[in-house]
């Protein structure tokens, strides 16, 4: 009733709701604004930089036009195929077992608030936590596996997380289905659910992948050098590179060159992470176009 | 064609049952111990954290630590109070949530009430865009970018300086408000939205007077989460804010934040147990502890929010 009276009383009330529509809709205009005058910005600053050289060279202390990233590129391709070996297993087996194996108990409650907690620590807290345990307590040094298993700790909740979204997704007929016909828990859950599930969880791995392709904070915290000229051959022993800490030696430069270097590794770093995930994106819909349950 | 396929699925498990059942019973407790890595994940921060705070906390007194006004650990006299790098985390989180919620919640707004689901389905891959981007190139849009912008504005303020920080972080966290306020919004019920539209409410009315209060404790949820992002925000800040350990809220200085003390410092070469490398478990312990509490306090927020509504 007193809507009714207040708008009839109100002769603004229309123009009010039309200029709060345009508000609202500025605000999102502003945002893709951002977005895209932060990726102009970016790739007309380093596109120039980009080269055949650029990628296969060592970088320099004192030329800034002949740096190149092949030790940070090939320390990031290493450090991203060790993630995935050790996270993409352990987050998995932890979704199944959240999914399809664990009672609805206190047990359960505790694993899943842990992983969501875990999935607010800021990674600069991983990093201090691979420092102490796998740098110095397991005597891993720094090196690639450290770097790796410590990335793997980071992505591990955003991997679980949306493993366990897409088993979720795995309607429960076909469970039962499989079961009724003598096949044993995990029989049903190896070739009936996870096939069906299979989309989903690549869509997260390759997002969570991504996120630990981009990130330098834990690389920093266990004591990554921000500098390297060489490849690493051994992942044990050897010092390693990665592209955001090769892209924050640069930036912290005060020779401006060296940021036109950076915004060229930039350049390399966002053309590999929008291609990962815009294949997510395409994974992800189109999978949840075909299958209809 | 039915009976083909429902021939070829029986006869996979019946294939596969040749295996001895024992091997049921292994991959139980192999997906046991996938979980438990989570459990010793956080158990492992715990006292990683505590091995070295505790020996830090034994020279320097937690009291010191926590209302002590100068943080000068690596020259002398050495000074161990936090409060600088405190009050330089909650400048840059502080700051970048003022930036940010006003254009995010409006977005969200815009998203939830008055897009049509192809701006919507154009608009959300572009912020999820927007959110794959790594923090580090945030650093260098702040350096590079924001700062010599910045520095026309007011030409008092440092070449790094914490308004930087603030201006990207608050581009980092966007996303993250957008995504997680709509979904609170789209998810009070459409019926409140019907009864108000019904007794001749604008949609202004409806969207400020219904669907926000009923919406308010995700939306603050939301903020908060956002928030607790911004605090653990690392390479973005250590390049744009500076490295000078200060106790102000002038956000044209140079600041630095705890997260920035943990890079600066570990990228020197300090002996393992000296009191200074302690320092950096010490201040973890901080952050962890304040994210943990901020999150942990959403958390609660959110899931009582989806009891309510589901």
């Amino acid at each position: 009733m007193s809507l009714v009276q207040r708008s009839n009383g109100r002769p603004y009330a229309k123009l009010a709701s039309n200029l709060f529509a345009i508000f609202c809709g500025t605000c999102m205009w502003l945002c893709i604004a951002t977005l895209v005058l932060l990726l102009w910005n970016i790739f007309s600053h380093g596109w120039g930089r980009v080269s055949f050289d650029f990628i296969s060279s060592p970088p320099s202390i004192i030329f800034p036009e002949k740096s190149g990233i092949r030790p940070a590129l090939g320390g990031s391709i290493y450090l991203i195929g060790l993630t995935a070996l050790f996270s993409v297993p352990i987050g998995v087996g932890t979704a199944i077992y959240l999914e399809e194996y664990a009672p609805n108990n206190r047990w359960r409650t505790l694993v899943q608030t842990n992983i969501a907690n875990l999935a607010g620590v800021p990674s600069i807290v991983y990093g201090i936590l691979g420092l102490g345990l796998f740098v110095r307590a397991l005597n891993l040094g720094v090196s690639l596996v450290a770097g790796a298993l410590t990335l793997t700790l980071v992505i591990l909740p955003i991997i679980i997380l949306s493993a366990q979204e897409a088993l979720r997704a795995v309607p429960h007929s076909i469970r039962t289905a499989s079961h009724a016909l003598g096949a044993t828990r995990w029989q049903t859950i190896w070739h009936q659910v996870l096939p069906a599930a299979l989309p989903g969880m690549l869509t997260g791995v390759i997002l969570a992948l991504s996120r630990a392709l981009g990130e330098a904070a834990p690389l920093v915290a266990i004591g990554a050098a921000t500098y390297i000229r060489n490849v690493p051959s051994n992942m044990f022993t050897d010092e390693f590179g990665a592209l955001p800490l090769q892209i924050y030696n640069w930036t912290d430069h005060s020779d401006k060159d060296f940021h036109v270097a950076a915004a060229g590794a930039i350049v390399i770093l966002l053309t590999v992470l929008i291609s990962m995930n815009a294949l997510a994106i395409v994974l992800r819909y189109r999978f949840s176009k075909r299958i209809q349950w | 064609m039915a009976t083909t396929t429902t021939s070829s699925a029986v006869a996979k498990p019946m294939l596969a049952h040749k295996r001895p059942l024992w091997f049921e019973g292994v991959i139980h407790v192999l997906l046991i111990g996938c979980a438990a890595v989570s459990i010793v994940t956080t158990i492992g921060i715990v006292l990683i954290l505590l091995s070295q705070s505790i020996p830090f906390f034994s020279e320097v007194s937690l009291v010191e630590f926590l209302t002590g006004t100068r943080w000068t650990p690596s020259f002398e006299p050495q000074h161990f109070g936090i409060l600088p790098l405190f009050c330089g985390t909650a400048l840059v989180a502080g700051g970048s949530a003022l930036l940010a919620i006003p254009l995010g919640l409006g977005t969200a707004i815009y998203l939830s009430e008055y897009a049509s689901p192809l701006v919507r389905d154009v608009v959300k891959p572009m912020l999820e865009l927007l959110a794959g981007i790594p923090s580090v190139v945030f650093g260098f849009v702040a350096v590079v970018f924001v700062s010599p912008l910045v520095r026309q504005a007011f030409p008092s303020a440092h070449l790094s300086n914490a308004l930087n920080a603030c201006v990207v972080v608050s581009i980092m966290i966007l996303p993250m408000i957008i995504s997680l306020s709509e979904e609170v919004l789209r998810a009070v019920p459409r019926s409140l939205r019907e009864a108000a539209y019904a007794l001749g409410a604008t949609k202004l009315d409806v969207t400020v007077r219904v669907i926000l209060p009923a919406a308010l404790s995700g939306i603050v949820a939301a903020f908060i989460l956002a928030i607790t992002r911004a605090i653990g925000e690392t390479m973005a800040v250590s390049l744009a804010a500076g490295g000078t350990p200060r106790l102000s809220l002038n956000p044209l200085q140079s600041v630095q934040t705890m997260t920035a003390y943990i890079v600066e410092v570990s990228q020197g070469d300090i002996a393992a147990g000296t009191l200074e490398y302690r320092t950096i478990f010490a201040v973890g312990l901080a952050l962890f502890v304040c994210t943990l509490v901020l999150n942990v306090f959403a958390q609660g927020i959110l899931g009582r929010m989806r009891e309510k509504y589901e």
